[in-house]
């Protein structure tokens, strides 16, 4: 039995994901800078204003602590609001809502509200933003206790990981990474929900493990391909929730191939990266046969000419050789 | 706006009780400070009481309420049930958050009462979002946010009157002008000391109100709430007032001398509605004396309830920092 596939973007998934919230549940309303008239930053609401109407289509003032927290307390009272914030540069101007009431209100109240809140954001590099429209920090979300994290890096899990969101009762935070807008792909007519714990190997394989998340999956993909015509055979992890983390798969993986390399655009320094690389020391040290490798960004505010933004972050080649030189040191 | 409401015995005897009634506590609860029953931070309302029971006093089941983190006085003056906001000054399982919160954080979901926002500023969001989902579900509720006026200088202060404005939402906005940001006097705070012309500038109805003056704050209240019901969109009160304590229990008070305090005093908002009620013959000596020694039974029995509440037990450290489900 095949179902039938049709050609679709990144993009078109998260709006047919939005669509179907909007047809499936009255509660739910899209808010944030330019998603009515102009369509969305990234164009990913257009055509909803006028599907939908301006009360559920709802423009906001550039005010990202105002309307963050609006969603915070939309959310307390009833509604299933999913703000947009354009990018994760951005939202640090709402910070204070997100970290403060959102993931505190529900334990600092004893249990009495939840907030049931969905904040989508674009993140990363590689359009050529410069350093305010193009860091990569949802791993500093994912320190916070009390919010869920997630990174949609294929068509499937941006047309399905919205809905699971709303039904979640916790403030999720989705983060969007801005290369992957465009990604075309095919995707099941019927595609929908799917479950927002959980990471998912992507391409199995035994001699290492590469853990990554996002906009860099795709590249560690095909850096994968590159390897395999080397004899190297690698289990590429999509983790897909930065919080909470799958550990179970991360450690079952790198039992099976005894290395790991971690792929993350965010910087080195105190990040998810370190994270990870911490808790596999601590889980799964005697199943190692080499120490944990890293490829994160270089720890620089990210340039504007392609060229340097491009040597910022992790890329194919560079993925390929950091996992050649784990699994055949020199 | 609406004329000064005519007052009933009863209505007098409330009013005068409610106040009466929060002032007892706060004493009380500086009390148990000193005798290390309460911890943390502890903002003492004594002195504000009329805003908040004028302001709740107008105020129907269906509104909601957002407070700051002088918040014992605002959720007392609300209906939360003395007990366990004591419990919860003591960190109790009996408390209204379980303890998790302590004085900063007093919520409580019969009431609709939001919490305690101990960022400055922070609650203001919050209210024109629930306003935002009360107009949006075609409700009744109006959501009244209360902050002082240091809070005017934070970036979410206008955001939020922008917003509510903008969106005509049933916010109702009472600033707590009680001079003081902590230790910074407004006039080293704020280009502009007239605060409600700062929400005027977003076209919002504001007034400002003497808020030593409970028949004042309600009826201001009231006709704010008259307006905001009819679809006017959002109304801000800057309502005049003073703590006559420190602003907390760690403050030597180095900034204001003891003559203006004094000043002050002398418009205490329980000593003047007393004399004024017992004046005008609305209330009998027996009424101020009935309603004192019940206050003072009230805060006994809210006291022997907190410390007869168990601790919440270790195990139970991380729930509800994911939710399971949306309570109902």
């Amino acid at each position: 039995m095949s179902a039938a596939r049709r050609k679709t973007t990144y993009r078109e998934a998260v709006r047919d994901a939005i669509r179907e919230a909007m047809l499936r549940d009255p509660r739910v309303f899209l808010m944030g800078e330019d998603v009515g008239r102009y369509g969305g930053c990234y164009a990913v609401s257009k055509g909803l204003l006028q599907e939908f109407g301006e009360e559920r289509i709802r423009d906001t003032p550039l005010s990202e602590s105002g309307f963050v927290g609006a969603g915070i307390g939309a959310a307390l009272n009833g509604m299933r609001p999913i703000v947009e914030v354009m990018s994760v540069n951005f939202s640090l101007l709402a910070l204070d809502q997100i970290v403060n009431n959102a993931a505190t209100i529900p334990h600092m109240s004893g249990g009495q509200f939840a907030v049931p809140l969905v904040i989508r954001m674009a993140t990363g590099s590689g359009r050529q933003l410069a350093a305010q429209h193009s860091h990569s920090l949802e791993g500093w979300y994912a320190h916070i206790p009390g919010l869920k994290v997630l990174a949609p890096a294929t068509l499937e899990d941006a047309r399905g990981m919205l809905w699971s969101a709303l039904e979640d009762p916790n403030p999720v935070l989705i983060f969007e990474h801005v290369q992957l807008y465009n990604m075309e792909g095919e995707l099941d007519a019927a595609a929908g929900a799917v479950p927002i714990s959980g990471a998912a190997i992507r391409r199995p394989g035994r001699d290492l493990s590469i853990v990554t998340y996002g906009g860099s999956l795709s590249k560690c993909l095909a850096a994968a391909t590159a390897l395999a015509g080397e004899g190297i055979e690698a289990e590429v992890i999509d983790l897909r929730s930065l919080r909470p983390l799958d550990d179970a798969t991360i450690m079952a993986s790198v039992a099976r191939t005894r290395r790991v390399l971690i792929v993350d655009e965010g910087w080195r320094s105190g990040g998810i990266s370190a994270e990870i690389s911490a808790r596999i020391v601590e889980q799964a040290f005697y199943e190692l046969d080499a120490p944990p490798a890293r490829l994160c960004g270089v720890e620089v505010p990210i340039p504007y000419p392609k060229h340097l933004e491009d040597a910022s972050v992790p890329q194919a080649e560079s993925i390929r050789a950091a996992a050649r030189a784990l699994v055949r040191p020199t | 706006m609406t004329a000064k409401p005519r007052l009933t015995h009863n209505h007098a005897r409330r009013l005068l009780g409610q106040m009466m009634r929060i002032r007892v506590f706060e004493e009380r609860c500086a009390e148990l400070y000193t005798q290390q029953k309460i911890r943390g931070f502890l903002h003492l309302y004594i002195g504000e009481e009329a805003n908040a029971v004028g302001t709740m006093e107008a105020l129907t089941p269906q509104d909601s309420v957002v407070a700051t983190y002088r918040d014992h006085g605002h959720a007392l003056a609300r209906g939360v049930a003395m007990g366990p906001v004591m419990a919860e000054m003591y960190g109790k399982a009996g408390g209204t958050s379980r303890g998790r919160g302590g004085s900063m954080h007093i919520f409580d979901r019969p009431a609709r009462f939001y919490g305690g926002n101990a960022i400055v500023g922070g609650g203001l969001p919050l209210a024109v979002g629930l306003a935002l989902a009360e107009k949006m579900a075609k409700g009744s509720g109006v959501a009244v946010c209360l902050f002082g006026e240091g809070a005017v200088a934070e970036g979410e202060f206008h955001e939020s009157l922008n917003l509510a404005a903008l969106w005509k939402l049933p916010v109702l906005f009472v600033c707590e002008n009680n001079l003081y940001a902590m230790g910074s006097a407004i006039e080293r705070t704020e280009s502009e000391t007239d605060i409600h012309l700062k929400a005027a500038s977003y076209r919002i109805d504001s007034r400002r109100v003497d808020g030593m003056d409970v028949v004042a704050v309600e009826a201001a209240a009231r006709g704010a709430l008259e307006h905001i019901r009819g679809g006017g969109g959002p109304v801000f009160l800057e309502c005049m007032t003073y703590r006559f304590r420190a602003h907390s229990m760690f403050d030597a008070q180095l900034y204001r001398d003891k003559e203006e305090i004094e000043r002050w005093k002398e418009r205490d908002p329980i000593k003047r509605f007393q004399t004024w009620a017992l004046s005008a013959g609305l209330l009998h000596d027996s009424d101020v004396t009935a309603l004192s020694a019940e206050a003072v039974i009230e805060v006994d029995a809210a006291v022997a309830f907190a410390e007869a509440s168990p601790w919440e037990p270790l195990a139970d450290l991380e729930k509800h920092v994911l939710m399971d489900k949306v309570p109902a």
